[in-house]
């Protein structure tokens, strides 16, 4: 066919463009969703608990993962600075992922459970004091705002809808769960029964009498990293 | 030109896009100055939530991409099918549609991001409602241009419009797959997709987003701007052809490669490291083709600042697609992911190549749009020299940091431990993040001569004037 009768028909120039740009798409995207090796088979990944959905609401919000990424990579120097490389399984109920592109900050990838909740506290109240050479900036509304939870069955129920496997149970507890994370005292039975016994419960921010936007995000940072048990896994593979 | 087909034109419109992209530049390059300093002193945000660099940075990029390069992409491919298919546009409705569509999705952009509502994806922040306000507008322009290129009245499609047709399709493909979403309220929503395929799926997005927003289409634009001020045909015919079709193909493709060594399967990165560096031959076909069209017509370089703005942008075409299929290669791209060389390459290519060619663009279209002459073309020339001065800090400057911090992340001391903190590698940024703001206010410096001069060309362009030309 010579080129002339392409750049003469706008229905030939079209849909040529089309199946062309879609090629590649289709060759890389598609084959995620079925081949079997891409999400590994791990112990220990669950859906975020209620509280922790806020928090990473809120990450998202901040637009944190414009200086933090979640995704560290197998290099000697990233597993010595942040831990065992990332799976892909550790991020399969992320909608949207959060792996971010840059480094302004460090990876979050494993922060949960390397500082108190107070150094937390201090760290988003004025970064600063804490990380003297820090860039970062100061959150202190996270602290002032009473977390907003009226529709977080609303939230999980979207989220089941799209493949987290949330019960309907987990989604009718969704309010006694959150604040009983975000208490120190509140009896956790309940919570831990749902969502297993390592799940972080404190008062986060240090208020015990009401529960922040502070509470949530430390909570979901807490966790970051934390559910994957590499002690007891047997080396990954990939 | 046949006057009387000139005054067929639609150039209402496209007025209106000129001047919106006059304002978006100074608008998005003045939010990038401010993020710069705000990383280089970080009390500058006063505790405000609503600016500070997280929420700040997506109306950032997403004034430059889509409300600058967006709104010279509109002017110009409504310029040149136009002038290239000898018809007036579509349809006045849809036109109009567009103009107001577009700024509205402006509008709504500036007021979300601040507030904290957003997808959370890069390059796709945009709520749910304002994604489905973009997909409209998409339409719109499709029915638009098509609907044109349907009227024309050469039997040849200009291969200008190759590239813009191109960017209409691809972009609406991927705008609609990389926003699926189900909304919660409305506001906020869940992306579709989790995990590794969100991932895939997003860069595949957002790297297309820079394969065909602001490459082939700004290829389009090249194609017609670059050999109308040179007053040269076009170098290579052939060499079109082949470019166009292999940079179409090839493109999309390249998206894993902002996903190394993650949690991407390795066969989907090697295969977009593997495009990646492929896709040099096309991308220098287009500056190869763009540059040698100024054969026999170098002398211009002299005395048309214009052209110089062409030829520089086109050079800096040629860097950045030479660095990136570099910087696609695993082991190079294990020093520079994450780090500020990325951001040096993305400026590069948005500020050298994207916002050069199109002050060009703007500057050859201005005069011609409401005919009258440019105000002043030694001003030009000052806009050239301060872009062309600040871009260069810029990269510089980001060259540098980003390849020391990469570094600093993985240097160890002879006992075999990290030499630094992950705190040691920020401070040790600091001189460059001055640096680089100085870059991004002479940039911005220029485009402020460049409204001085378009306002002052606009003053002098009476009524009369300008509907000779409409």
């Amino acid at each position: 066919m010579q080129h002339t009768t392409i750049e003469k028909s706008i229905p030939l120039m079209a849909i040529l463009t089309l199946i062309l740009v879609s090629i590649g798409g289709i060759v890389e995207i598609v084959p995620l969703f079925f081949i079997k090796g891409t999400i590994e088979k791990v112990e220990g990944m669950r859906p975020y608990t209620p509280l922790e959905l806020k928090g990473r609401d809120i990450y998202i919000r901040e637009g944190c993962y414009n200086c933090h990424s979640q995704m560290i990579r197998p290099f000697r120097d990233e597993s010595e600075r942040y831990g065992h490389y990332s799976l892909a399984a550790e991020s399969m109920y992320d909608h949207p992922f959060q792996w971010g592109s840059k480094r302004t900050g460090p990876d979050l990838a494993r922060i949960g459970g390397k500082y108190s909740n107070e150094w937390h506290k201090a760290h988003m109240l004025k970064p600063k004091n804490v990380v003297p050479e820090s860039v970062m900036p100061a959150y202190p509304w996270l602290l002032e705002n009473t977390l907003k939870a009226d529709d977080i069955e609303k939230r999980m129920q979207v989220l089941a809808k799209v493949g987290v496997p949330y019960t309907e149970e987990q989604i009718k507890n969704a309010k006694t769960d959150l604040t009983a994370q975000a208490s120190a005292n509140a009896d956790g039975s309940g919570l831990t029964q749902r969502y297993g016994a390592k799940v972080p419960k404190a008062d986060f921010d240090g208020q015990p009498d009401r529960i922040t936007e502070l509470d949530a995000l430390v909570a979901y940072l807490q966790m970051l990293g934390t559910l994957v048990d590499f002690s007891s896994q047997q080396a990954t593979t990939r | 030109m046949d006057q009387n087909l000139a005054r067929t034109y639609d150039y209402e419109v496209i007025k209106k896009f000129t001047i919106a992209a006059v304002i978006y530049a100074v608008v998005g390059f003045l939010v990038g100055v401010i993020l710069a300093l705000e990383l280089t002193f970080p009390e500058l945000n006063g505790n405000i939530p609503y600016i500070t660099f997280g929420r700040l940075r997506p109306l950032h990029t997403s004034a430059v991409i889509f409300a600058f390069g967006g709104s010279v992409l509109f002017a110009t491919s409504y310029y040149v099918v136009q002038r290239t298919c000898k018809a007036r546009l579509f349809s006045d409705f849809l036109s109009n549609l567009t103009f107001w569509g577009w700024n509205l999705v402006v509008v709504l952009v500036v007021i979300t991001y601040p507030l904290g509502l957003s997808q959370g994806k890069e390059y796709a922040e945009p709520i749910w409602p304002i994604d489905l306000l973009i997909t409209v507008v998409w339409v719109a322009y499709f029915i638009n241009y098509v609907g044109t290129l349907a009227k024309r009245k050469e039997p040849h499609i200009y291969v200008a419009n190759w590239f813009y047709l191109a960017f209409i399709i691809t972009v609406a493909m991927l705008h609609i797959v990389n926003n699926l979403a189900i909304p919660v309220n409305l506001t906020d929503s869940y992306p579709v997709f989790s995990g590794v395929q969100d991932a895939m799926i997003q860069w595949w997005y957002g790297h297309n987003a820079v394969g065909f927003f602001l490459t082939a289409a700004f290829l389009g634009l090249m194609y017609y701007f670059v050999p109308k001020q040179a007053e040269r045909p076009v170098y290579s015919y052939r060499l079109s052809i082949v470019h166009f079709w292999a940079l179409s193909f090839m493109y999309i493709w390249a998206g894993p490669h902002h996903l190394h060594y993650t949690a991407l399967p390795d066969w989907a990165s090697t295969l977009g490291a593997t495009f990646s560096i492929m896709l040099l031959l096309p991308s220098w076909g287009g500056m190869i083709n763009g540059i040698m069209t100024l054969s026999g017509a170098w002398h211009k370089l002299r005395t048309d600042p214009i052209l110089r703005f062409f030829i520089v942008s086109l050079s800096f075409y040629g860097m950045s697609t030479f660095e990136g299929p570099m910087m696609s290669i695993k082991s190079v791209n294990a020093l520079s992911h994450y780090t500020d060389w990325t951001i040096g390459h993305v400026h590069s290519g948005a500020l050298g190549w994207v916002a050069m060619v199109s002050f060009g663009a703007i500057y050859h279209m201005v005069p011609r749009l409401w005919n009258v002459p440019l105000f002043s073309t030694r001003l030009v020339n000052v806009h050239f020299w301060l872009s062309t001065i600040g871009v260069v800090i810029y990269i510089v400057a980001m060259w540098i940091s980003g390849i020391m911090q990469g570094l600093m992340w993985r240097a160890y001391d002879t006992f075999g431990n990290l030499s630094y903190s992950f705190a040691e590698t920020v401070a040790a940024m600091h001189p460059y993040y001055l640096i680089r703001s100085i870059g991004g206010v002479v940039f911005l410096a220029g485009a402020l001569v460049m409204v001085y001069n378009v306002a002052m060309t606009l003053r002098s362009a009476t009524p009369a004037t300008s509907t000779q030309a409409a």
